[in-house]
């Protein structure tokens, strides 16, 4: 007899998924798959309109990241122009781009992971998220929001806007930075980088009693991708490409982001709208793309860096690859990779607030269509995310291709809940805090997965435990 | 010398007002600050009355009438915004709404949209018809500028800028119906237009996202109708006025 069990909606990520568990005659898991069960299309209908517009339009892909395709698609837009765009502009689009990551981070780690983390895996489910923590923790659920916050001001003073922002565009930004702005971030960045350095200390706190979930929750080799720069610094806007393996040799380097094709290949699924994009190399002709996968992200980013090139955040990576043992191949570390990854963030866009010419007004390059195919890569707060548009020579795109973070670690998702239902499923009673833990598997990811679903595909989630034969035995669907 | 013009009394929503007796209904009522909506009337370009949104109701006449193509008569007692006007001109933006591809948020005109303005004037905020979400395509073959047919509600002022004030003639309308679209020369590309002196009048004075500049990024499009009213004034009266005062 086939047993399954159907988690839906997988709930407290951005989107819409299921679980499916099959069970084998003993009762012990045989296969456990995460399928994504929404569709957006973004691929399709940007077909036809102006350039100048994609940064906008694809923004519109998502209200929790929108900065990260705003920032793709107008490194895109750059490349069609074929310019340099102004000093200034880059250092914009990277506060933006930092101000995204803090505001991103936080409402994964406070609003969606803490209430597993502190209430419990266990904890009545009613209370299990963000109102729950404000009852039991409400100082901490406060400097969470107020983090959040801080990270949509910084975008919405740069930008213009927190969701959607209209300022990043093709050739840099809208409007300069005033001296007032600048003052005004650097002194709300104080209690900024105080919830940082205090969220690290919790986090590393209980992470000794999380050592079942370190070893279950998607802890395997996989290769890791993400942006590098020549100074071996965590890099999260420009720069290369570059992919290191879970003993942290280097597999794949100083690939333009141009030539990302070389290395990523895309396979689909028939359950899942969500696209399996693969390590070219390591996967032969009709051979499982899993034999390519790789994890893209936080935990990918801290893997690929040498440091963090901030003190504070290199001093907590430090700690952090003592406690990983080197390169972390737990996906449980995705929350901690998180939290340093606002330090670092706070750390640098001081660093940025600091230089003089913050407030120049030079931050827009103009240019006509020169370049006909071109490829926009930024890192995303779940990671690398890729624009590639073909335009014609009137500046209308023809074709386009999206790589999200999310599908990059589609892979990992689907090995990371087979590994958390073998560890604590056994029979077909499965108690809810263990459907949980499995959710809380995907949630380490961040997955958004209204973001990831464009070449023809849909996430809130679902559980189903199927029988040998086929037979839905449970299925849990919450939402 | 300048000749002095007649004028008669008229009243707008039961307030007396004085008219010039040469003028329209429209051109009276924008002297005496009295808001007509309306989305093809250009002070200056020839009155087409084709956008129905001017409609007004005249006391002891049946039919609704266009303010910008009725002449002002001593005494009329003009409404302007009734119940049925209200939903009239509501109707007439859902339609425009419903039958071409008009997306706000990513727009080069959001925030400097006339349709949009007037959206939000007249109280439209839902569309009760079904969209027809036609397939046009975007041509940018311009060096200058990009027409979306997608945004285009056929309100001519193009078609009549181009040929009224710079005399070129490069835009018109094809065909009919709902299949009716804007046309340069031909039907032939913009970019490949001999007709066209790159003057950017049609772009200027377009009420809507559809006729854009190069390179222009969601919400930076600025028209300049205002321009376009003190040509044609200084053209036909050999007057220089200040911007502000055409409008």
């Amino acid at each position: 007899m086939k047993n399954m069990v159907v988690i839906d909606p997988v709930t407290r990520i951005e989107g819409h998924a299921k679980i499916t568990i099959a069970l084998d005659d003993t009762g012990s898991v045989s296969d456990c798959r995460f399928h994504v069960t929404e569709f957006r299309g973004f691929e399709e209908f940007c077909k036809g309109r102006p350039v100048w517009e994609m940064p906008s339009l694809t923004a519109r892909t998502c209200g929790i990241c929108p900065v990260s395709h705003l920032l793709a698609s107008a490194k895109a837009g750059d490349a069609v122009m074929g310019v340099t765009i102004p000093d200034n502009a880059v250092r914009l689009r990277r506060i933006v781009n930092l101000g995204q990551i803090i505001q991103s981070h936080a409402l994964s780690f406070f609003h969606l992971s803490a209430p597993d983390l502190l209430l419990g895996w266990d904890s009545e489910p009613a209370d299990r998220n963000v109102f729950g923590l404000m009852a039991e923790e409400p100082e901490l659920a406060r400097r969470g929001i107020m983090l959040r916050s801080f990270g949509q001001g910084v975008i919405e003073s740069i930008a213009g806007r927190k969701v959607h922002a209209p300022g990043i565009l093709p050739g840099g930004i809208a409007e300069p930075m005033t001296e007032e702005t600048r003052e005004r971030l650097r002194e709300n960045l104080v209690e900024a980088r105080k919830t940082a350095e205090d969220a690290l200390v919790l986090f590393t706190g209980i992470l000794d009693d999380y050592e079942r979930e370190v070893r279950a929750f998607g802890s395997f080799s996989s290769l890791f991708l993400g942006l590098a720069n020549d100074d071996g610094l965590w890099e999260h806007y420009d720069g290369h490409l570059k992919m290191v393996d879970s003993e942290g040799t280097i597999v794949a380097d100083r690939v333009a982001p141009a030539d990302y094709r070389s290395i990523i290949g895309e396979a689909g699924r028939r359950d899942s709208y969500l696209k399996s994009p693969y390590f070219k190399p390591s996967v032969g002709p009709d051979e499982d793309p899993l034999a390519g996968m790789y994890r893209v992200g936080p935990l990918a980013r801290l893997n690929v860096c040498e440091r963090m090139g901030v003190p504070a955040a290199d001093e907590a990576l430090a700690e952090y690859r003592e406690r990983a043992g080197g390169v972390a191949t737990s996906s449980f570390f995705y929350h901690y990779a998180r939290l340093i990854e606002i330090l670092a963030a706070t750390e640098r866009m001081a660093d940025h607030l600091a230089n003089d010419d913050v407030t120049s007004s030079h931050v827009r390059a103009r240019a006509a269509v020169n370049a006909h195919h071109v490829v926009g890569v930024s890192e995303a707060p779940r990671g690398t995310l890729f624009h590639e548009y073909l335009v014609d020579e009137h500046g209308v795109l023809t074709d386009m291709n999206m790589i999200i973070a999310t599908g990059q670690n589609n892979l990992p998702m689907n090995e990371t809940v087979l590994q958390i239902a073998r560890e604590w499923i056994d029979g077909p009673a499965i108690p809810e805090g263990i459907l949980n833990r499995i959710e809380a598997g995907i949630r380490a990811y961040d997955p958004c997965l209204s973001c990831s679903t464009h070449a023809i595909g849909m996430m809130p989630l679902i559980v189903s435990l199927v029988a040998p034969d086929g037979e839905v035995l449970s299925e849990v669907r919450r939402g | 010398m300048r000749e002095l013009r007649t004028t008669v009394t008229i009243a707008f929503n039961d307030v007396e007002v004085e008219a010039f007796a040469d003028e329209t209904v429209m051109q009276a009522a924008r002297r005496n600050d009295v808001f007509i909506p309306s989305l093809c009337y250009v002070e200056g370009l020839s009155v087409w009355g084709g956008c129905r949104m001017c409609m007004i109701e005249i006391e002891e006449d049946r039919r609704l009438r266009p303010a910008c193509a009725t002449p002002v008569n001593p005494e009329m007692e003009v409404y302007t915004d009734t119940p049925k006007l209200r939903a009239h001109r509501k109707a007439i933006l859902e339609l425009l709404f419903a039958e071409g591809n008009h997306v706000c948020a990513v727009c080069v005109s959001n925030g400097n949209c006339e349709l949009q303005d007037m959206a939000v004037a007249c109280g439209m905020d839902h569309v009760r018809y079904d969209y027809r979400s036609p397939r046009r395509a975007v041509d940018a073959s311009h060096p200058k500028y990009v027409f979306d047919p997608n945004r285009c509600i056929l309100c001519t002022r193009c078609v009549r800028v181009c040929d009224e004030i710079e005399g070129a003639h490069v835009w018109d309308v094809a065909s009919h119906g709902a299949d009716a679209v804007l046309i340069t020369d031909l039907a032939t590309p913009w970019g490949d237009s001999t007709s066209c002196t790159w003057c950017g009048k049609c772009v200027a004075v377009c009420p809507t996202g559809s006729l854009s500049y190069q390179g222009t990024a969601v919400g930076e499009m600025e028209h300049s109708v205002s321009m376009i009213s003190r040509l044609a004034v200084a053209r036909s009266r050999g007057e220089w006025l200040d911007p502000e005062a055409v409008s």
